[in-house]
């Protein structure tokens, strides 16, 4: 679904992301853990890895990229497509990830949003990140086919 | 029919405990409305829900909030036959209000949302995990009687 962010949309996520900041490799590590224990089934990725559980160090490693990656992506926002094409061009043809688990990732990261930011995570900061992160996600799929 | 252990039950128990449903109500709903606008079309009796402001401070937005958490407490007090229970409001939600149950998945998430505004770090991974199946227990069960 593409729903193109709009010039508050990017403000709101700015706003946000400019919290976040300091906080990325807590905040990424326990967004990984929390997916491969609600959603077991990504956990297939990483059968590499000698321990997934929380608090991990492949677990917060793994963490630490991905929440650096994505506070690159708040910085691109105005070109993801181009700004992400070396990401996608690793997701599709080297990784090889399902497209549909970015979608999961996304959704495991705003929980651990909601916990950490509680009041401050408001409806509108929910909604503009929600937007924000399936616009990755599409950038993210834009190399696979 | 979905199998719940008893570390399970007493999970979903525990996180119930900490919802005030009319604290926590209106904020679900509102979130609803505010992060997945689509949904705005099964209320169109609710009068003025087409701005942020104006959802926070719809009454009739937080009192459906509140009929929507007592359903679902009914589920917490009977995991175990959801499908049943839930049967004649899974009709009504077909025949009579049209709601798309991909709907539900949404509500669900911002459910999930809400609550882990409101318990934060106590919300951890294996709880969170616990919480999203009851709640995909609910979704199927209020999917179960589209035809």
């Amino acid at each position: 679904i593409t729903m193109s962010l709009s010039a508050k949309d990017k403000d709101i996520v700015k706003a946000f992301w400019a919290k976040v900041s300091g906080r990325e490799q807590d905040i990424g590590s326990e967004a990984v853990a929390r997916m491969l224990a609600v959603y077991p089934q990504t956990k297939t990725y990483f059968s590499h890895w000698k321990d997934l559980s929380p608090g991990s160090a492949p677990v917060r490693k793994h963490g630490g990229i991905v929440m650096a990656a994505v506070t690159d992506a708040v910085s691109k926002m105005d070109d993801l497509k181009g700004g992400l094409l070396k990401l996608s061009e690793l997701h599709a043809f080297t990784l090889r990830v399902d497209p549909a688990n970015f979608k999961i990732l996304a959704h495991s990261l705003i929980v651990v949003l909601a916990t950490v930011f509680s009041s401050d995570f408001t409806p509108e900061v929910h909604m503009a990140v929600d937007k924000f992160l399936t616009a990755v996600a599409r950038a993210l799929s834009e190399k696979y086919r | 029919m979905v199998k719940w252990t008893d570390l399970e039950r007493s999970t979903v128990r525990a996180v119930w405990e900490k919802v005030d449903i009319d604290e926590i109500g209106p904020q679900i709903w509102a979130r609803v409305l505010i992060v997945y606008p689509w949904t705005e079309r099964y209320f169109g009796s609710f009068g003025d829900i087409f701005t942020t402001t104006a959802i926070l401070n719809n009454t009739k937005v937080a009192a459906h909030g509140k009929v929507v958490l007592e359903a679902l407490d009914k589920a917490v007090k009977n995991m175990d036959n959801m499908k049943r229970m839930y049967a004649a409001l899974s009709l009504l939600h077909f025949q009579k209000l049209e709601v798309d149950p991909d709907n539900f998945r949404l509500l669900a998430d911002c459910i999930t949302i809400a609550i882990a505004c409101k318990l934060k770090s106590a919300l951890t991974p294996q709880v969170q995990a616990t919480w999203q199946k009851f709640l995909a227990a609910v979704v199927e069960a209020m999917s179960s009687q589209y035809y």
